[in-house]
């Protein structure tokens, strides 16, 4: 009699080496799986506490600097060096990965105003408040050599800004006018004025990049100062041409092309779209003081922003509220932000003569991951996304703890704002029809539009 | 000098570029220029002092070189000078000035009028320009219409402004395709243009590499030699052609097909094998029985192909029918035959046997008809239309039992009491015995012999059915009459048709009688109704109450009764009148019946049975409109469907007993097998009753109890924005991700972040090849799209 014996190929369930994970048999059926979503909600849940506990965002401070920090610049060829120009026109690189100063040089009087690093990645050039602008090398000079700019050039009036193009040897500074430079000569190739209006910053675009002088002029943005002029936080909205738009517009995004501006206004930013500048797209608000320097992540999905109010915030692109905001007892009034350029650290200077290094992501692990951890943290970002709308993840995900002075005062601009609306709402309730038009948040803003 | 002309091909460069920007922007200089147009007429003497002297300090600050060179200009000036009327010297410039008057740039014909034909003199010469623009000149020159004035600088700067901008747009706007593309992809990787890793061979490394050594330009030489491949296709010429020679897709098809043959041949092999083994009798019973079939199918070929051998088989068939019909197999006369009659009244199986041994029984002794044995045929047929009477009733009448759904057709059955009652005589012990053996005998002799019998009365017996289907009606009369050939059929069926028509009246004359015989039974019924509604009445008003919003307003009053009497004239009217009509359609018209009682019902009620006052009282105006409405919504009762809803729902608030016994544990399970009383009180559940309910006093309202306060604490209680309906969102959220409910596979595609960057990578904004290389991609989807 043949006797047959229940038997299963080893391949199912024998491991190839010590190293895999072992396998384990499922049946998907769902009915089998109830309880499948309770299931995910308390992972997502956990996940989100987690995430909160694993929130720390401060890496490095770097002192330094004998003044407040006055703005920053990413070297274009590598991560790891960064350059600081202060008030006292001292200019320093630093090492990032060492956390400490590699070179040390006296740029300017007065205030470095502004610093761009060549697309090459071989020399900066450093504008400040002598009405100088400088080009340096990048290398530090060898034993013996002095500390001397390769290029000096004598300019009219002081400059608040300076910018670089992307492939040319052209750049632009801003001031009392905004002036296109080539790098061969000591006058501006075009300088353009609106008005008696000053600029405080310019940017080239680093992407709708030409070699003509006059288009890479039509896609260069400038910015004054609004409430230097007008306190009733007049935007105007200036047309190409000669120079772009009274407010601000600080940086723009690399991948993400078109709406590209973000202005500054006291406590707002405001995003535009390039193509339609009468109002804005987004109004990102969460700051209470006025916002300083704004920095686009390379990827174009999220920007960082410094503020007076001693914090930083950090906003999804499309995102009227911000998503993190950094701060540290000791961190003073943020004048400069950048995010470096693989996406991972923001950096700032403030006015208390530091330079501080934050992760982009708080509780993102930095190094290698393994592929399990790869898996784990996908799985629970998804899960964090899947379950945000619910009231207990919300509640966590979004709890951040503020300072003292900026909460009551968060408090206070809602209050205010309440109030606002409030009356606004009675206004309308107590007349005609029609006669009180709902104003949307990103219409309040704009007083006028200038042609 | 040379400074001077940078300056004026500056200007030029910028007049060139056009569109008007460079009309804005102006150097200082040239304002001031402006300012010295403003001034009026210095005279041009004292100007030319003027920069002399300017030039000489500059000069001095230049010092050195060119000083010579100058002081020997300036001699040479001077002996000009002295010769008569002075001339005039061309402006020269040496150092860039901010401030710049154009007042020291002479032209030669200063002076003289400028004629625009001097400027286009030229143009008449010259053959590059075309012919157009030639013609446009022309007329421009004819034209005597003064300029207009220009617009404001404000207001030329502002269009200026204008246009760029719209220009800009524009051009920003190209953009949007790979913007929406980046918003749109699943996942981006940054940085966005990646090399793929790994090694690269030599040739995209280095571009221009050439073998310098000896040692390479032998190992180079000794490839060529032997037709090596050098570069990148690794394979030699012979291989390339081998491979060409047969095609990976061809060899893939043959191997299959061979495959294919080859498990086709082992699966007929393993089959032939068991069925060698097979030991069971019905098995091979049934299989001969699929041989024999196709041996007659054979057969028929084989009268065509070869006539002697099928008349030798023809002989071999015949004598095995002849077999057949001596003997007594299959003639359901046997003891087990006997047993299955005796069986066969109580037992649907026993019934079935005896039918099949004798359809067994038909197939062999079947006829073979075939071509080469007409002639027998026809005697044969004669033969049997000779002594129809010889063949027994029943045999008759089985052929109907193929139909065996109808009980009537089958002759067999109305025979078999009979057989029965003359069974019924045997002893029981026989019977008992014989039904255990008879069937296994019955059967080793149908196999036996099956093959060898006849089938003349098979055929014979179709035959007679055929006709008999043709003339069902005719039958009951003439009987037998079955030796009627084809010709004398024509003539009978006629005969047929007249009788046949004589059976219908008969066939209405009888249904007429039952007809009548109901009718009188629905007299009585009528007759008994009123006492029979006291109980109908129930069930009746609660269709009322459902059905009328208005009765159950009005009702309570209402006597119970009134609803149901008229009812039921009209019912019975039906009932009364139908039955009048043609018997035949008669069965048909008692189901309709049914509906039209419901129907009636229903009308009727629509008439107000027990009009209350206040509606008299109202009716003259208000009438047509309630009565609008209440028509309106005659079908649903809200009321009684609210109550309903609201026992429904306390229903289901209230506690039910929950019955947990698992059949099997701590005792004997199995099918069939209860677990004990015992056990099933002990794991019985009550649980406990819920706190009384908010709307138990509240007649008109429910309030649901299902809200939790505790649950409601976690749940989204308000639609979150980029959903649209209530459904999607929950779909998400109840779709899992997990390993656990999904595979491995399956959670790695979900699971995949939208934004994955590189610690280290820097990442570079985009370059506007990228919009090329897009707007190139478009192109050519579009022209594949035309293509197709």
């Amino acid at each position: 009699m043949k006797v047959k014996v229940l038997s299963r190929n080893p391949d199912d369930y024998v491991r190839e080496t010590k190293l895999d994970i072992q396998r384990v048999p499922r049946n998907y059926d769902p009915t089998l799986h109830p309880f499948e979503v309770n299931r995910e909600y308390t992972r997502a849940l956990n996940a989100t506490k987690l995430e909160r506990v694993f929130a720390k965002p401060f890496l490095a401070s770097l002192d330094g600097h004998k003044d407040g920090v006055n703005c920053m610049a990413k070297h274009a060829k590598s991560l790891s060096k960064l350059l600081s120009g202060s008030c006292d026109g001292e200019l320093k690189v630093w090492d990032l990965t060492k956390h400490e100063c590699v070179r040390t040089l006296q740029a300017h009087e007065g205030f470095v105003r502004g610093i761009v690093v060549r697309f090459c990645g071989t020399s900066f050039f450093t504008a400040g408040d002598d009405k100088t602008i400088k080009q340096w090398k990048m290398e530090s000079p060898g034993y013996g050599e002095e500390e001397e700019p390769l290029n000096t050039i004598l300019g009219k009036t002081v400059f608040t800004g300076l910018d670089h193009h992307q492939k040319d040897g052209v750049f632009a500074t801003c001031g009392q006018q905004v002036d296109i430079w080539d790098e061969q000569r000591s006058s501006p190739i075009r300088s353009f004025t609106w008005g008696v209006d000053s600029f405080s910053a310019v940017r080239f675009n680093p992407v709708e990049v030409r070699h003509h002088v006059s288009t890479t002029l039509r896609h260069t943005h400038t910015h004054t100062h609004t409430h230097t002029h007008t306190h009733t936080h007049t935007l105007y909205s200036f047309s190409m041409f000669t120079l772009a738009y009274k407010v601000f517009i600080v940086s723009l995004p690399d991948a993400f092309k078109m709406d590209c501006l973000i202005f500054l206004c006291l406590t707002s930013l405001y995003t535009y779209d390039m193509r339609f500048l009468d109002r804005p797209i987004t109004v990102h608000m969460d700051h209470v003081s006025a916002v300083l320097d704004v920095d686009y992540s390379p990827t174009g999905k999220e920007f960082v922003s410094a503020s007076f109010d001693k914090t930083i915030r950090i906003f999804p692109k499309d995102g009227g509220r911000s998503r993190e905001v950094y701060h540290t007892k000791r961190m003073q009034h943020v004048i400069c932000v950048k995010w470096s350029a693989d996406n991972k650290f923001i950096l700032s200077g403030s006015d208390e003569m530091n330079i501080r290094l934050w992760k982009a992501n708080a509780a993102e692990k930095l190094g290698v991951l393994t592929p399990r951890e790869k898996v784990a943290v996908n799985y629970s970002q998804k899960l964090k996304e899947k379950f945000q709308h619910h009231p207990q993840i919300r509640r966590i995900a979004h709890h951040r703890h503020l300072p003292k002075s900026i909460f009551h005062q968060t408090k206070e601009l809602r209050v205010m704002k309440e109030a606002r609306r409030r009356k606004e709402r009675n206004v309308r309730k107590h007349s005609r029809p029609g006669a009180v038009p709902v104003v949307s948040e990103k219409e309040k803003h704009v007083v006028t539009v200038v042609k | 000098m040379a400074k001077f002309s940078k300056k004026k091909v500056n200007r030029r460069k910028v007049e060139a570029s056009g569109e008007g920007p460079e009309q804005v922007v102006r150097d200082p200089g040239e304002q001031h220029e402006g300012l010295n147009e403003a001034d009026g007429h210095v005279s041009e003497e004292q100007e030319e002092d003027e920069e002399e002297e300017q030039e000489d300090e500059e000069e001095e600050e230049d010092g050195g070189g060119d000083k010579d060179e100058r002081r020997r200009q300036k001699l040479l000036e001077a002996i000009n000078a002295l010769g008569g009327k002075r001339q005039k010297k061309l402006g020269e410039r040496s150092e860039a000035a901010v401030l710049m008057s154009e007042f020291t740039i002479n032209a030669e014909g200063e002076g003289e009028r400028v004629d625009l034909s001097d400027l286009i003199g030229t143009v008449e010469k010259n053959r590059a320009v075309p012919a157009k623009t030639r013609k446009q000149l022309k007329n421009l020159q004819q034209s005597k219409r003064t300029v207009e004035c220009p617009l404001s600088k404000q207001e030329t700067e502002r269009i200026q402004r204008d246009v760029s901008f719209q220009k800009a747009a524009s051009e920003v706007s190209r953009w949007k395709g790979i913007i929406r593309q980046n918003q749109r992809a699943e996942q981006l990787v940054f940085p966005l243009n990646q090399e793929p890793a790994g090694p690269k061979p030599m040739e995209r490394v280095v571009s221009g590499w050439k073998a310098q050594t000896p040692l390479e330009q032998e190992v180079f030489a000794l490839l060529t030699a032997n037709k090596q491949p050098v570069h990148d296709p690794i394979l030699t010429p012979t291989e390339e052609a081998s491979l060409r020679a047969m095609s990976l897709e061809e060899a893939k098809i043959r191997r299959a097909e061979l495959q294919k043959a080859r498990v086709l041949q082992s699966y007929y092999e393993a089959k032939a094998r068991r069925e060698r083994k097979i030991k069971s009798k019905k098995y091979h019973k049934v299989h001969n029985k699929a041989k024999r079939k196709e041996f007659l199918k054979q057969f028929d070929e084989m009268v065509k192909t070869d006539p002697a051998t099928a008349l030798e088989e023809l002989d071999k068939m015949q004598t095995a029918r002849m077999q057949e019909r001596m003997s007594l197999k299959h003639q359901n006369s046997g003891k087990w035959a006997r047993s299955k009659a005796l069986l066969a009244k109580y037992d649907e199986d026993a019934r079935k046997a005896m039918q099949q041994q004798l359809e067994v029984n038909k197939e062999l002794t079947q006829k073979l008809v075939t071509s080469l044995n007409n002639e027998q045929e026809e005697e044969e047929e004669e033969e049997e239309a000779g002594h129809p009477e010889l063949m027994p009733d029943f045999v008759n009448d089985a052929e109907r039992g193929l139909d065996s759904s109808n009980p009537w057709m089958r002759g067999k059955l109305s025979e078999e009491p009979t057989e029965s009652e003359r069974c019924g005589s045997l002893d029981l012990t026989e019977e008992a015995s014989g039904v255990g053996g008879g069937t296994a005998e019955e059967e080793e002799e149908g196999e036996e012999e099956e093959e060898g019998e006849g089938k003349e009365e098979e055929a014979l017996l179709r035959e007679f059915d055929q006709r008999r289907k043709l003339r069902q009606v005719q039958e009951a009369d003439t009987g037998p009459v079955l030796s009627v050939d084809d010709d004398e059929g024509m003539v009978e069926e006629d005969e047929a048709a007249a009788e046949e028509e004589e059976q219908l009246s008969e066939f209405t004359s009888l249904f007429q009688e039952m007809a009548n015989s109901r009718r009188d039974v629905m007299a009585e019924q009528a007759e008994a109704a009123p006492d029979t509604s006291v109980q109908l009445e129930e069930g009746r008003r609660r269709i009322c109450t459902v059905e009328d919003v208005e009765l159950l307003s009005q009702e309570e009053v209402a006597p119970d009764e009134a609803p149901v009497q008229p009812q039921l004239p009209p019912a019975t009217e039906n009932m009364l009148s139908a039955p009048q009509k043609t018997g035949k359609n008669r069965k048909r018209k008692r189901g309709i019946e049914l509906k039209e009682v419901l129907t009636t019902e229903a009308k009727v009620l629509r008439i107000p049975l027990a009009p209350t006052v206040e509606d008299t009282e109202e009716s003259d105006g208000k009438l047509d409109q309630r009565g609008l409405i209440k028509e309106a919504f005659a079908g649903d009762d809200i009321i009684s469907d609210f109550l309903r809803d609201k026992r429904n729902q306390e229903d289901a608030g209230k506690p039910k007993v929950v019955d947990l016994t698992l059949p099997g544990w701590g005792e004997w399970g199995g099918g069939g097998v209860k677990p004990s009383r015992n056990k099933r009180r002990r794991f019985r559940v009550k649980t406990a009753p819920p706190p009384p309910r908010k709307d138990q006093h509240l007649p008109t309202v429910i309030i649901s109890e299902k809200r939790n306060s505790s649950i409601s604490l976690h749940q989204v209680n308000s639609l979150p924005f980029p959903f649209e309906s209530h459904t999607q969102f929950q779909s998400t959220v109840r779709s899992p991700m997990g390993r656990t409910w999904n595979t491995e596979r399956m959670v790695k595609k979900i699971t995949k972040p939208k934004v994955v960057t590189q610690l280290g990578a820097i990442i570079q904004p985009m370059a506007r090849e990228e919009l090329m290389k897009d707007a190139s991609n478009n192109s050519s989807v579009d022209s594949l799209r035309r293509k197709h």
